[in-house]
């Protein structure tokens, strides 16, 4: 079982208010796979990533990455083991550049004096140049985040991500509020930057999945329903019935 | 040079301290006012800077870090009254009269204890009898107690409004305590009758040029420290921490020690402004503790403008000169102008002063390139 599995996840169970927004969830990310997980509103994706981040506290079961149990860890101890978050709506810090908002989320250093009396070395800006081109972010490098589109946004915080080199990615609907031509250049950036990490994906955009996927999650209150590549679920009586509506 | 970017920023872009503003500062402070005020004003001026310490702090946990403390009287009381303490038992043993009347009474004790009749000097006056321990005492403890103060705030995530209301009773509860505390503290009076600072005595005219100078250049390296704090890379998480908390939180760093760190400098600002207020005007007292002076603090950050370290000071001796004209005329009307102020600024101008000059600049250098 060990090292099998990036991420197991085992009968994972939070509820708010008596409401179990995830009920006995069990799942597993293989390396270097790019999982989709999808699923009507309120089927508990977006809580299933923030307990894996450690944005929620689970009410029962347990979360381990790379065999350490993240389950009880603060945020912050979580990303430096290697998960990075992307939001729902573009997190960005509007207030500072392009190279600035990837600078600081390179993550030496993270600390109070170290941040102080850091001097930024040749090898950090030409990561930042890198990660911004990635992006398609390169000729905005000088531009405050506020005056970026809703979509180069979305690009800003994953490139925030990439500066962590995280080994998981979780991303929260990452073409929300994108043109078409937007999402196909997301599309090939995420195949791309899946490379030597794995990476779980939110998504309603079908087109979007079958770009990416490999592998797909229904999620169907608080509990999987499906699970398998994206035509198999598509086939699948039950996911028919209760999400592609038809 | 390389140090001076990093203590103002790239010229394209200062946070914080800008280059022509600190310059200006630094020429009104050393050169015009003691070239034009005569000393009794020079000491007047010298109070205002006392209370610049705090706006400066301000302007670093308000105006960068989004943390409105309105406690910072707490920690002006704190250095203003350990500065008193060493300077009281200082005059009690050494002043002629102060002995006099000690020796009339059989005790050896400053003389508010006299009259109280405490009969023993209290154990935490004991190290105040040195000046190696109060004046590192000024700095060190505040910055502790700040830090762990409010470490322990932030981790539990109280913010905002919350840690207003928090620091604010912070300060209610040092003033309560030094009223009531009579005995102790010297009560609604506070300390004062000191004369002299390790034997120089404070009223004679050299000395009080030489506490302002000491003020000012301790300002103005004030100015320079937070310009460096702002312009590192701390500086970028503080401000990234008051855009979008939890992104900084992703982003693996731990925001409560960053918001911690800045608040206890802050701390340290007004402490040491506290202790250079108490040897200028040769008074610790409780009207400087409560919540008032430290709305009064939040006040000169805001009217000067809250992202600008120099717009702070200037914040504080204007709204400081307009204390005393209007106090000296109007005594009851001041509380009312300085709410109706305080009100203003936030409505309407939210840089303050700086802000608009900054905004009348944009404007006319658009005009001048429109006619170009």
């Amino acid at each position: 079982m060990s090292n099998k599995f990036v991420l197991q996840i085992e009968n994972l169970t939070v509820s708010f208010d008596g409401f179990k927004a995830v009920d006995g969830l069990n799942f597993d990310l293989e390396p270097n796979a790019l999982h989709c997980v999808i699923g009507p509103n309120g089927a508990g994706k977006t809580t299933l990533l923030d307990m894996i981040c450690g944005k929620t506290k689970p009410t029962g079961g347990k979360i381990l990455f790379k065999d350490i149990d993240i389950t009880e860890l603060m945020e912050y101890q979580i990303t430096r083991l290697g998960i990075g978050r992307k939001f729902q709506t573009p997190s960005v810090y509007d207030q500072l550049t392009v190279f600035e908002n990837l600078e600081i989320s390179h993550p030496n250093p993270r600390g109070v004096l170290g941040s102080v009396f850091f001097k930024r070395t040749d090898s950090m800006t030409q990561k930042i140049s890198e990660v911004a081109n990635k992006i398609f972010l390169g000729d905005h490098l000088n531009d405050t985040a506020a005056i970026l589109s809703h979509g180069q946004k979305q690009w800003l915080e994953i490139g925030m991500l990439l500066m962590q080199d995280p080994e998981l990615i979780l991303l929260d609907e990452p073409v929300a509020g994108m043109s078409a031509k937007e999402r196909e250049k997301t599309a090939a950036l995420l195949n791309e930057i899946s490379r030597g990490r794995s990476i779980i994906v939110i998504e309603h955009d079908m087109a979007f999945v079958k770009m990416v996927a490999k592998k797909v999650t229904v999620l169907h209150q608080g509990k999987v329903l499906a699970e398998g590549t994206l035509d198999k679920v598509q086939e699948d009586e039950q996911v028919k019935l209760v999400y592609l509506g038809h | 040079m390389k140090l001076l970017d990093r203590i103002f920023g790239p010229s394209h872009a200062e946070v914080g301290l800008s280059r022509i503003g600190f310059l200006a500062t630094a020429l009104i402070l050393l050169l015009v006012l003691p070239l034009t005020l005569d000393v009794f004003r020079l000491g007047l001026a010298a109070k205002y800077l006392s209370l610049a310490f705090s706006a400066v702090g301000i302007v670093l946990i308000w105006g960068y870090g989004g943390i409105l403390s309105l406690g910072q009287g707490f920690f002006f009381g704190l250095g203003s009254y350990m500065l008193a303490m060493f300077l009281k038992l200082e005059a009690t043993n050494s002043d002629g009269s102060a002995q006099a009347l000690a020796t009339f009474f059989g005790s050896n004790l400053p003389d508010f204890m006299v009259w109280n009749s405490v009969e023993e000097l209290p154990f935490w006056w004991e190290p105040f009898n040195y000046v190696w321990f109060t004046l590192p005492a000024i700095v060190v403890l505040p910055a502790g107690l700040a830090f762990f103060f409010s470490y322990a705030a932030f981790r539990r995530r109280i913010g905002s409004v919350y840690f207003s209301i928090v620091t604010l009773s912070l300060s209610a509860i040092l003033a309560i305590m030094i009223i009531g505390q009579q005995g102790v503290t010297g009560g609604v009076n506070g300390i004062n009758d000191f004369r002299t600072f390790m034997g120089i005595n404070l009223d004679s005219d050299s000395a009080k040029v030489t506490m302002y100078f000491v003020a000012a250049s301790l300002l103005l390296l004030a100015m320079l420290v937070c310009g460096f704090v702002l312009n590192s890379r701390l500086g970028r998480v503080v401000i990234a921490i008051r855009d979008n908390e939890d992104r900084v939180r992703f982003s693996g760093y731990n925001p409560a020690l960053f918001k911690a760190f800045i608040f206890a400098i802050a701390a340290v600002l007004s402490s040491i402004g506290g202790a250079i207020f108490t040897i200028q005007q040769s008074l610790a007292s409780p009207s400087l503790v409560g919540i008032v002076p430290s709305i009064e603090m939040v006040i000169y950050a805001a009217v000067g403008g809250r992202l600008s370290l120099v717009g702070a000071v200037l914040g504080a001796m204007l709204v400081g000169t307009a204390k005393t004209v209007f106090s000296e005329n109007f005594a009851t009307l001041w509380v009312y102008f300085i709410g109706f102020l305080f009100v203003f600024v936030v409505m309407y101008l939210p840089n303050g002063i700086v802000g608009l000059l900054t905004w009348l600049r944009g404007f006319r250098n658009m005009h001048d390139g429109s006619k170009n």
